[in-house]
């Protein structure tokens, strides 16, 4: 970003955090409702030091880092199955686009009876969320390899497995990547949203609803729903960058 | 046909294979399709059409079409300005990094529970990937086409009906399937929430504090069913619009 962006972009912020402060110091917006932009930051502030809330944000952190993992193990190595034996991939396109749609929060109640409101139930629907978007990258990513190259190998005398690990996976990782950059933004909504469902235990979104249980609480929700908001930006940030970086030559 | 018959056989061998098993285990949290499908019959004649799947139905499209909307006018307005968008684009990359469900509990004090919490949820969902997407589209349309519309005299309003939008719908559309699957999320979660008095997910999370798992299992699987039709609606949509296209 140019340094007129950069200027910009903070005047930007420095103007919606204003406007939020006069809307809610004029009294045009009620205090109980939306509380002026200062009182969420200071707020937001104090709750960094807070060490029972930096332990939320490490429990958050740590279900959706463990369920992206869990969801690469099995998304891609099923992606790569799919998309470079199209019989199997056909016939389980299927199945995928009637898997796909049910929105993950429906399993909530039903993992939660099964395996308790833990850590279990919560990598479940992260995972099952998260599996989506990199199992279709992987194989779009297949499809989008150069045939070229692979006829290419395959006239030198190398087998299938040797053109798929050679040619294949590399040319899809860029996609990969991507589709773990969707699955990210995903597990980060469902992680937080099993957590306010669960109820109990540590996490961002057990913070939260019970911050929606007591007098005042509105602070402490949008308090922490900026640092949910800011760990969003944060995480897809770092992989955007990781991408650019790793792939430079997929960026021409 | 080949590739049909692949893709259907398969499907039906799965269901098939998942009838047997389950029946076999008889375990109560994994109820056999066949019952499932019996339940969701049961259901359906019990009124639960016009009592949850319409009321959840009406919900989402209110808030899809509402957030989407607004999204994507905005979005085309910001991504038409170099300056304004280069103001807003850290603040939207915030708003759209916020997991909507945390908000959940603010619209519940602001509109209190009911349809206007629950529509709001879903509309907040769907307004930031549209618009970012909207003004990433709206961004890249050639230079070389608003020059060639404005050398042959277009007004304004030509210019975004034959130029603007038109490049703009790839990016509009990739932002509204994202939407989509992100309302369905908030539909159900908003439904879920103490208070909510009808809806798929009030009558899934209802059906489990009975240890219905049939109702629960029937639940889940109209969903499924329910974001495969939506999916494939807006994919016609899309060539409809695409057709419609000079």
């Amino acid at each position: 970003m140019t340094r007129s962006g950069w200027v910009l972009g903070a005047a930007g912020i420095t103007l919606v955090v204003a406007a939020s402060e006069v809307l809610g110091r004029a009294g045009i917006v009620h205090r109980d409702f939306l509380p002026p932009a200062s009182v969420i930051l200071t707020r937001a502030g104090e709750l960094a030091f807070d060490p029972l809330f930096r332990a939320d944000v490490a429990a958050t952190l740590t279900a959706w880092g463990l369920g992206l993992l869990i969801a690469v193990g099995l998304a891609v190595p099923l992606g790569l199955l799919l998309g470079s034996v199209p019989p199997v991939g056909r016939a389980v396109t299927t199945i995928v686009e009637f898997l796909r749609p049910i929105p993950s929060v429906a399993l909530i109640p039903l993992v939660a009876m099964m395996l308790g409101a833990g850590l279990g139930m919560r990598l479940t629907v992260i995972v099952y969320a998260a599996v989506w978007p990199i199992l279709f990258n992987t194989v779009y990513g297949l499809r989008e390899v150069d045939p070229l190259a692979k006829e290419t190998l395959r006239a030198f005398g190398f087998g299938e497995p040797s053109v798929l690990l050679r040619v294949s996976l590399p040319a899809t990782l860029p996609f990969v990547a991507t589709g773990v950059r969707m699955a990210a933004a995903v597990a980060l909504i469902l992680a937080v949203t099993a957590e306010m469902f669960g109820g109990f235990g540590s996490g961002i979104g057990i913070f939260i609803a019970q911050a929606a249980n007591y007098p005042g609480g509105i602070d402490d929700t949008l308090a922490a729903t900026v640092w949910a908001g800011l760990i969003g930006l944060a995480v897809n940030g770092l992989l955007a960058g990781g991408e650019r970086r790793l792939f430079r030559w997929a960026y021409r | 046909m080949r590739g049909f018959a692949q893709r259907w056989l398969l499907f039906a061998a799965c269901v098939v294979a998942w009838q047997v098993v389950a029946a076999a285990a008889a375990d109560p949290f994994f109820p056999p399709p066949s019952v499932i499908g019996r339940q969701m019959y049961g259901l359906a004649r019990a009124g639960a059409g016009t009592g949850d799947v319409l009321p959840s139905l009406l919900r989402l499209g209110a808030g899809f079409v509402l957030g989407s909307l607004a999204g994507v006018l905005l979005g085309l307005a910001i991504g038409r300005s170099r300056w304004v968008f280069q103001l807003l684009d850290p603040v939207l990359q915030f708003f759209r990094a916020v997991p909507p469900p945390t908000l959940v509990p603010v619209f519940v004090v602001l509109f209190s529970i009911g349809p206007r919490a629950q529509i709001a949820s879903i509309v907040f969902s769907v307004l930031w990937p549209v618009l970012l997407n909207a003004a990433d589209g709206a961004r890249r349309v050639e230079p070389l086409h608003l020059e060639t519309a404005r050398a042959f005299r277009l007004t304004g309003p030509e210019r975004l009906a034959y130029v603007i939008v038109p490049a703009s719908l790839p990016k509009i559309f990739a932002g509204l399937r994202l939407a989509l699957s992100l309302a369905l999320i908030l539909m159900v979660f908003s439904e879920l929430q103490p208070g909510a008095a009808n809806g798929i997910g009030f009558r899934l999370q209802e059906a489990t504090t009975r240890f219905d798992y049939e109702t629960v299992w029937a639940a889940i699987a109209l969903l499924g069913m329910l974001g495969y039709a939506l999916n494939a609606g807006l994919r016609v949509v899309e060539r409809q619009v695409w057709r419609g296209q000079p």
